[in-house]
């Protein structure tokens, strides 16, 4: 078992890993991939927050606060194969959605450039466990957040404003960028949502590397291991950022 | 400053994630009871299609006895382990908390990589190993599950005192075994339910390694289905989801009565 984590050092020369730089379609993968990953990190961790604040501050009544907690619990475990079909079913050519919209309101988003089954299809499907996991995430961090200082704050004067400008944030913010990084190598790591929604049509790294073990694309079998090597790269350097972070998240903890 | 009503900007924000969480599902279920020949409401035809295909009855049995082997398996590893890392060696958690970390940072798809390199050929495991499911993907999935288990034991185990519970124990003449069977099994209880019900629902999700190491589990059926059968394939996704609902649900229910709520991720996509 120790010996699983030592397979992507094993057996391959420089040629390899060097292609990660020289090779236009891996290149573009790692693009494609730290796109994606990028783009649902930051979207999923806004939307995540605004959700997750709204559920929890004063004034929301408790039951929905604990049943967007509870579905959060459960939908940040969804995923994979069964979200890519959910999604096909609702935006796809005959989705439920497109259909809707095509026979209600004569508007078919097909036929103005959207698909489910390329990139924005992934990145909406991947926001579906993006934005729960979030909220399990930021939950405690938010209820960290004191009431007392918010009433202190406008004890002295402070505009609801300058309390988020100079308390709120500040004290969220180790919270906020670990949550997003967590976020990032999520969707960096996914790869069954991405090949059940598009068959394995978009290029990202893990589909390269899915492609390379199953051996109907590529032939360099060393590949995907020198792949798999490049991802682990970037999700160790992920997690050097993420560790101290958290450190500093708990600093305010009760 | 206490707000005696909803805010109007957290209306706005919980009905656009309402609506974003639960569009996919409502629709998945129209189209799951749509008719295949007309494609008008309403029929239960793709239920019937998977319940009568015995495809399905096979792939979602092996999917859960791997499941249970992989909680058994885990339970047997990590229960001693963390009990006596609390007992003993309590200068290690940080170190283990670590290494529980290690498969977030290997997901499934770097992990089947090594897997599969490592074990290709006869030098480091016969064919027997490689072609059986039950040892081949335990294996895999026991280190998959590691992190959940780990998180869920680790609390549990704070959350009692294991020192005095050992020393009552062994002052009244129990030995090593029955410390831990009765004494100290029984405190973590909730907690190792909660990590069991967390692998449930990672097994029964993996796709990645279980579908590029060519074997026929719950997940890869269902993605057979998704790509032949548009109509079952939304009944088998609902029931799906109704699995990871069932095993998410009542681990909040079990953590309800005693256990702290720990922080779970997905390993399913």
């Amino acid at each position: 078992m120790v010996g699983a984590f030592q397979g992507a050092s094993g057996g391959y020369t420089f040629h390899n890993v060097a292609d990660i730089v020289r090779n236009e379609s891996i290149r573009h993968a790692y693009q494609t991939s730290i796109e994606i990953s990028l783009v649902t990190a930051l979207l999923g961790g806004l939307l995540g927050f605004l959700i997750a604040y709204a559920a929890i501050r004063d004034g929301t009544p408790n039951w929905l606060r604990s049943a967007f907690g509870t579905f959060s619990g459960v939908a940040a475990n969804f995923g994979g194969i069964p979200l890519a079909f959910a999604f096909i079913a609702t935006l796809g050519t005959i989705g439920i959605v497109t259909q809707f919209l095509t026979n209600q309101l004569h508007w078919n988003p097909y036929f103005h450039g959207f698909t489910i089954f390329g990139k924005t299809g992934v990145e909406l499907a991947y926001l579906y466990f993006q934005i729960p996991l979030m909220f399990l995430v930021i939950a405690p961090a938010i209820d960290g957040l004191r009431q007392e200082w918010s009433e202190a704050s406008a004890n002295l004067g402070a505009s609801r404003l300058q309390f988020w400008r100079f308390v709120g944030l500040p004290v969220l913010l180790p919270s906020l960028l670990g949550a997003v990084i967590l976020l990032f190598g999520n969707a960096f790591a996914a790869y069954a949502t991405a090949y059940a929604l598009t068959s394995g049509g978009v290029n990202l790294i893990p589909i390269l590397i899915g492609a390379d073990l199953s051996g109907n694309v590529y032939t360099n079998p060393h590949e995907g291991q020198a792949l798999a090597f490049g991802m682990f790269v970037v999700l160790a350097a992920m997690m050097l950022f993420y560790i101290p972070l958290q450190r500093r998240a708990t600093r305010w903890a009760r | 400053m206490s707000r005696r009503h909803i805010a109007p900007s957290a209306v706005v924000w919980l009905l656009v994630g309402g609506i974003y969480f639960m569009l996919p599902l409502v629709a998945t279920f129209l189209f799951s009871i749509k008719d295949a020949s007309t494609g008008k409401c309403c029929s239960l035809a793709a239920y019937d299609f998977i319940l009568d295909d015995p495809q399905f009855w096979t792939t979602i049995k092996l999917s859960f006895r791997l499941a249970l082997e992989t909680i058994v398996i885990g339970l047997l590893l990590f229960v001693p382990t963390l009990y006596w890392v609390h007992l003993r060696l309590p200068r290690l958690r940080p170190v283990i908390g670590f290494i529980a970390l290690v498969p977030f940072v290997i997901p499934p798809i770097i992990l089947v990589v090594g897997l599969l390199e490592f074990f290709k050929d006869d030098l480091h495991a016969p064919f027997w190993f490689l072609g059986k499911p039950d040892l081949f993907l335990v294996g895999a999935y026991v280190i998959l599950a590691f992190p959940y288990i780990y998180f869920s034991l680790d609390a549990g185990f704070r959350a009692i005192d294991v020192h005095t519970l050992t020393e009552a124990s062994q002052s009244l003449g129990a030995s090593w075994r029955t410390t831990l069977f009765r004494v100290i099994l029984p405190n973590i209880r909730v907690a190792a339910l909660a990590g069991a019900f967390l692998t449930l629902a990672i097994v029964m999700g993996e796709f990645t390694i279980a579908s590029l190491a060519t074997f026929h589990t719950f997940p890869t059926y269902i993605q057979y289905i998704n790509e032949t059968q548009a109509y079952p394939a939304a009944a088998v996704t609902l029931m799906s989801f109704a699995i990871t609902w069932a095993a998410m649900l009542s681990l909040l229910l079990i953590g309800r009565r005693g256990g702290r709520r720990t922080v779970r991720l997905g390993v399913g996509r």
